[in-house]
């Protein structure tokens, strides 16, 4: 299975070659810079059939902040990643293909400190509405003693 | 539905619900527009326990992240930490024994069986039938008990570990379980009897909380919920994992795309689980039950999935190398289904939205049981043991039979 799509995808797109990694017939990884991404993840949802979005993982990674898509068709998983500069770039949202996907964008919006852009207006998810502007849980480098400072502790 | 641009909202009765209220047990808030007494707009808000797992786990070694991770819910926490540990098994390459993997699949399945009983006792409260209530609860103390003698602990198993399983199944424990299982067999042909027969019952949940096919797919809902709309997908059957390429059974699935489709996709899958819990004890292969893991982790990630009672539960893990984790992903399936809920309540009545929220089985801490020792004082550790061993006792489970395992 896992084979075959990544001979499909590198056809598809020259510059994905050597960037697509099967760790298992199921488990395909890939990685692609964000300019790009909007066209690959497109092909994805609506050429290769992923039509169902488990989550999105973002992770920290110093200069940068990593994003996980992790998409998948039946068994079969597709984990798309990207990377932005942090405090800098900003993500685009993409409730257009899956509008279940608005709680995992807030998500990152609220641990990591990302901006999405087209993310409709609404309640924050997870931190309290109390929670103190501009700290971001589960960047590496947040310090929880703000928490000890009375702020967001009700 | 856009809650906060909707014109003409000064003719509508606003009414906040939550997140401490009578109706559900866990907290949640809801924001109700009404219109006469249908729902027009509603605004879900979750988070109210969100604990910092995640961020916990990157401070926590990979073996302390087991039981931090499994404390994440008091149902479905073997669902939790068998996913963690399978994302760590595949970044270290363990081979994990297969009694191993048999072992995690029939503590599994008796999980989803404590689990969708419990829905079950809900379901029936939430529509005033309390009978069915105590019928089900009463059948899942059975297999609290059981999982108590097989674990140590009713809930929060702490079974797994890193490599395989910290406790052996013995083959008395097996005939037991058979036992036990054959009894609770005849109890589910009972339930489906009342949800094919019992007319309140199936008027009171049909068409209810309609969620189509479609909208599903959209808002990315999971589990039996997902099946009830006619989606075949189950981790186990798409994904096995455990033990489950080796066991026979059926995905079930429904076409009603309704609470009543919920409740029959439930019952189906309790019919399952006896008879995978079954075949497992029976197939239940010799050897060890568990390999050596190493304390640092090697670089790397992996993603794992689990079906847990109320769907798919995620995992991701990242490793740098060391003892701690660079990073551990959680997605528990009610945050998927949570999603669909506006969707089942649009255009519905007020009185649908207990039981279409309870419908998706939405995760409320379910806490061991405890006990009052009224007018004793305080009571010392070894005598709360005694007395919870004696206690247990006089229900019929004897603690003292349980041989502690060391690790080989």
């Amino acid at each position: 299975m896992s084979e075959q799509l990544k001979q499909i995808i590198e056809n598809r797109f020259s510059y994905l070659v050597g960037k697509i990694t099967l760790q298992s017939s199921r488990r395909v990884w890939l990685e692609v810079d964000y300019p790009q991404f909007a066209e690959v993840f497109d092909c994805a949802v609506k050429e290769l059939g992923f039509n169902a979005l488990a989550t999105i993982t973002g992770l920290d990674e110093g200069e940068k902040l990593a994003f996980i898509y992790h998409l998948y068709k039946g068994g079969l998983m597709l984990n798309i990643r990207t990377r932005i500069l942090k405090d800098k770039e900003e993500l685009q949202t993409i409730t257009d293909y899956f509008p279940g996907a608005l709680i995992y964008e807030r998500e990152v919006v609220d641990l990591l400190g990302v901006k999405v852009k087209g993310l409709p207006a609404g309640i924050r998810y997870p931190l309290p509405d109390d929670w103190p502007e501009g700290e971001h849980p589960l960047r590496k480098d947040w310090n929880p003693a703000v928490l000890d400072q009375g702020k967001g502790t009700n | 539905m856009d809650f906060t641009n909707k014109p003409n909202r000064e003719k509508e009765m606003m009414i906040p619900i939550g997140p401490q209220h009578p109706a559900l047990k866990e907290p949640t808030s809801f924001s109700l527009a009404l219109r006469g007494e249908k729902i027009d707009a509603i605004q879900v808000k979750i988070g109210y326990n969100h604990r910092g797992i995640e961020k916990g786990c990157e401070q926590r070694s990979y073996i302390q992240n087991v039981y931090l991770l499994e404390r994440i819910c008091g149902i479905c926490s073997h669902a939790h930490s068998t996913a963690y540990v399978q994302a760590v098994e595949t970044i270290a390459s363990l081979a994990v024994p297969k009694r191993a993997l048999y072992i995690r699949t029939i503590i599994g399945e008796l999980e989803r069986l404590h689990s969708h009983l419990l829905w079950l006792g809900v379901a029936g409260h939430e529509i005033g039938f309390d009978t069915l209530l105590m019928y089900t609860w009463r059948d899942r103390e059975a297999v609290m008990d059981l999982l108590a003698e097989l674990t140590g602990n009713r809930v929060n198993y702490g079974i797994n570990m890193i490599g395989g399983v910290r406790r052996d199944i013995t083959k008395e424990q097996g005939e037991t379980i058979l036992k036990i299982v054959a009894k609770l067999a005849e109890q589910t042909k009972y339930y489906i009897e009342i949800a094919q027969e019992e007319a309140t019952l199936i008027q009171r949940l049909s068409g209810v909380g309609k969620l189509a096919k479609e909208d599903c797919i959209r808002l990315g809902a999971v589990g039996p919920t997902a099946r009830a709309s006619g989606i075949t997908f189950d981790v186990r059957k798409d994904d096995p994992y455990a033990a489950y390429d080796e066991l026979d059974f059926k995905a079930i699935s429904a076409d009603s795309a309704d609470v009543y489709g919920r409740t029959v996709v439930r019952l189906g899958e309790l019919v399952e689980s006896l008879a995978l819990i079954k075949q497992a004890i029976k197939q239940l292969p010799a050897g060890p039950i568990s390999v050596r893991a190493p304390r640092r982790i090697p670089a790397g990630e992996a993603v794992s999935r689990y079906e847990a009672p109320r769907g798919e539960d995620f995992h991701y893990v990242k490793s740098n190398g060391t003892d701690l984790p660079e990073r551990v992903k959680v997605r528990a399936p009610t945050l998927a289904n949570s999603q669909a809920i506006s969707k089942m309540l649009e255009d519905r009545y007020l009185a649908d939205l207990p039981i279409v929220v309870a419908a998706i089985d939405p995760c409320f801490s379910c806490t061991d049981r405890s006990i009052q020792v009224e007018g004793k004082g305080e009571i010392s550790w070894e005598a709360l043991r005694q007395y919870s061993i004696e206690f247990y006792r006089k229900q019929g489970v004897d603690f003292r039979k349980l041989k502690v395992e060391s690790r080989k």
